[in-house]
């Protein structure tokens, strides 16, 4: 199965990554490639195989409602680029 | 043209959990920023989600409680976007396999019928953080103590035809989570956020018209505007031949106005996968039957209850069931004030009136159902006349005294009720209004009605407030006609 210019677009616009018509070019190849491995994928019988949602045969544990995590703000804000007022600060976003 | 309204809901439920839903962090409201954020909310590298049991055990029991078929085995999924309040780049949330499945809930409407609403799912997800747009040098603040706090979002099918029945269906809603105790129902601090999702079409058709949705309203009146004013948009376009785009909208309150927020063409494609840091949650039959087993009485049942037990009519019934702290409130002051009719009568006439005019909770409230059946007491055994109880229940709510029988006896309320001293009191005072009399008793039915008030007052001036006034009316009628 190909894939087309505009879907490598489209998926970089999603995963917000800049892609110049050279990456394009070589993205277009490799998920190409991917792609046909699904074809393969996709062309075993799977009758009566339910969808896997992960890949260990296992359940989830859960946990106790507790409060187990104190408040280590100065910490966490230490490493980050900008804060005030203890709020983290990032470029103006307003959709 | 006749129109159809079609309305679906997706409803935002805050869970009750102390801690979140993958982290130990607090979820308490009105913390300082961020100093409920721990590393697991902050997306740091290296960390795993653990999920918290109660937001299993509160959706397991939502569930129950709309008639819906519990998911045995729920998958968390990623729900990717970008935006600066939801760090990890995805919302983890269920899709495929959500905890709730198909259900229902009925509404009562206003006309005395009940109509039947099916909820297509409902679905555990964390909440996101919050972004701050007030001027930080021309950056966004972001608090992330809300994020990865626990949700359920229930989602109905479009099965409402009118603001009302979405409305009905919204109250229905607040009221069973709230009794479930899984969530506060504050709407003022975003509890409970609904998404309405309107169509029109024509009168007759069946195909459904295309549809916008309208985000994150929190009360129920601005829900209520906000469906008239979209409704009245998508008709006005359709009447002038044009078409409805599908995409999502915002309503704002303050000025009855709604403004697109994105289309479906920029609609984001959330590229949903299972999320690999989390396990399929498998609950078995005994877990599911223990949470059945701990479930509270369900508004519905209550109102039945509520009827049969104290002879309620429906409307004070359901009044009184919707709420559970008031519905606690009602069944103690019944308790102990003997006389149901009367409890309810107090609690939804002068109690809830006080409550709303002091925008208070029932648990805030300075009375307790002790004193208020006290109080319930002292009317129904003729004690205390209306006017006496309304002075009681002041002094009680101002805290000026806390036993009901002090409070008389300080102010001096003590009805009196023997009918050889009120008697003797009308006797004394008709004695000096013998020109009334006279002009009572030529007077018409109708007219004498009137003059009766001319002695009322007189007499209970002279029994310093505290005859009986319908002994008094009985005494007097019983002069004057003869």
């Amino acid at each position: 199965m190909a894939i087309s210019r505009d879907d490598i677009e489209k998926v970089a616009l999603l995963a917000r990554i800049q892609v110049d018509d050279a990456q394009a070019a070589a993205l277009e190849q490799d998920l190409g490639n991917i792609l046909s491995l699904v074809d393969q994928l996709q062309a075993a019988d799977t009758t009566g195989v339910e969808p896997m949602a992960h890949p260990l045969d296992a359940v989830q544990r859960l946990r106790p409602d507790e409060v187990t995590e104190g408040n280590q703000r100065e910490r966490f804000q230490a490493i980050a680029p900008a804060t005030e007022d203890g709020l983290y600060l990032v470029p103006k976003v307003i959709e | 043209m006749q129109w159809d309204i079609v309305i679906g809901l997706e409803i935002h439920v805050q869970l009750a959990t102390k801690s979140k839903i993958f982290s130990g962090s607090s979820t308490a409201f009105g913390a300082e920023p961020n100093t409920q954020a721990s590393a697991v909310d902050l997306a740091m590298p290296g960390t795993l989600p653990v999920p918290n049991e109660q937001a299993f055990r509160d959706a397991v029991m939502f569930g129950l409680a709309v008639n819906a078929e519990i998911g045995r085995r729920s998958v968390f999924e990623r729900k990717n976007y970008f935006y600066p309040d939801l760090p990890k780049g995805y919302q983890t949330t269920q899709l495929a396999e959500p905890i709730v499945g198909p259900g229902h809930v009925d509404i009562e409407l206003a006309d005395g019928s009940s109509k039947r609403i099916r909820i297509h799912h409902a679905h555990l997800e964390e909440d996101a953080g919050k972004s701050l747009h007030e001027d930080f040098h021309g950056m966004s603040g972001i608090d992330l103590n809300r994020a990865g706090t626990p949700l359920i979002e229930v989602v109905t099918e479009p099965d409402m035809r009118s603001a009302e029945e979405a409305v009905a269906f919204a109250k229905k809603l607040h009221s069973l989570v709230t009794s479930l105790g899984i969530c506060d129902g504050d709407m003022s601090q975003g509890s409970m956020r609904f998404d309405v999702n309107i169509s029109l079409r024509p009168k007759g058709q069946d195909a459904y018209g295309t549809r916008t949705e309208t985000k994150n309203l929190n009360s129920f009146r601005f829900m209520e505007q906000a469906i008239h004013h979209e409704v009245e948009r998508q008709m006005d376009i359709l009447e002038s031949g044009g078409t409805i785009i599908q995409e999502t909208r915002l309503y704002n309150g303050d000025r009855n106005e709604s403004r697109s927020m994105r289309s479906k063409e920029e609609a984001n494609d959330y590229r949903y996968f299972p999320c690999p840091d989390l396990l399929p949650v498998v609950l078995d039959e005994d877990y599911i039957e223990s949470v059945r087993q701990r479930m509270p009485e369900l508004p519905d049942a209550r109102r039945a209850r509520f009827k049969a037990q104290y002879g309620l009519n429906d409307y004070d019934a359901s009044l009184l069931s919707a709420d559970t702290s008031l519905a606690n409130l009602f069944e103690s002051t019944a308790s102990h004030g003997k006389d149901a009719k009367l409890a309810a009568n107090w609690i939804l006439g002068e109690f809830s009136a006080r409550l709303n005019s002091e925008e208070k909770k029932v648990a805030e409230a300075p009375v307790s159902g002790e004193h208020l059946g006290a109080l319930v007491l002292r009317i129904a055994d003729n004690t205390l006349s209306s006017s006496g109880a309304k002075k009681v229940f002041e002094a009680l709510w101002s805290g000026e005294g806390h036993s009901v029988d002090a409070i008389i006896d300080a102010q001096g309320l003590k009805q009196v009720s023997d009918t050889g001293a009120l008697e003797q009191i009308v006797d004394d005072v008709l004695a000096g209004m013998a020109d009334q009399i006279a002009q009572y008793r030529e007077a018409d039915e109708k007219k004498r009605k009137k003059l009766m008030g001319g002695f009322m007052g007189p007499l209970m001036k002279a029994s310093k407030g505290q005859g009986n006034p319908k002994l008094f009316t009985e005494i007097l009628q019983r002069k004057l006609e003869g």
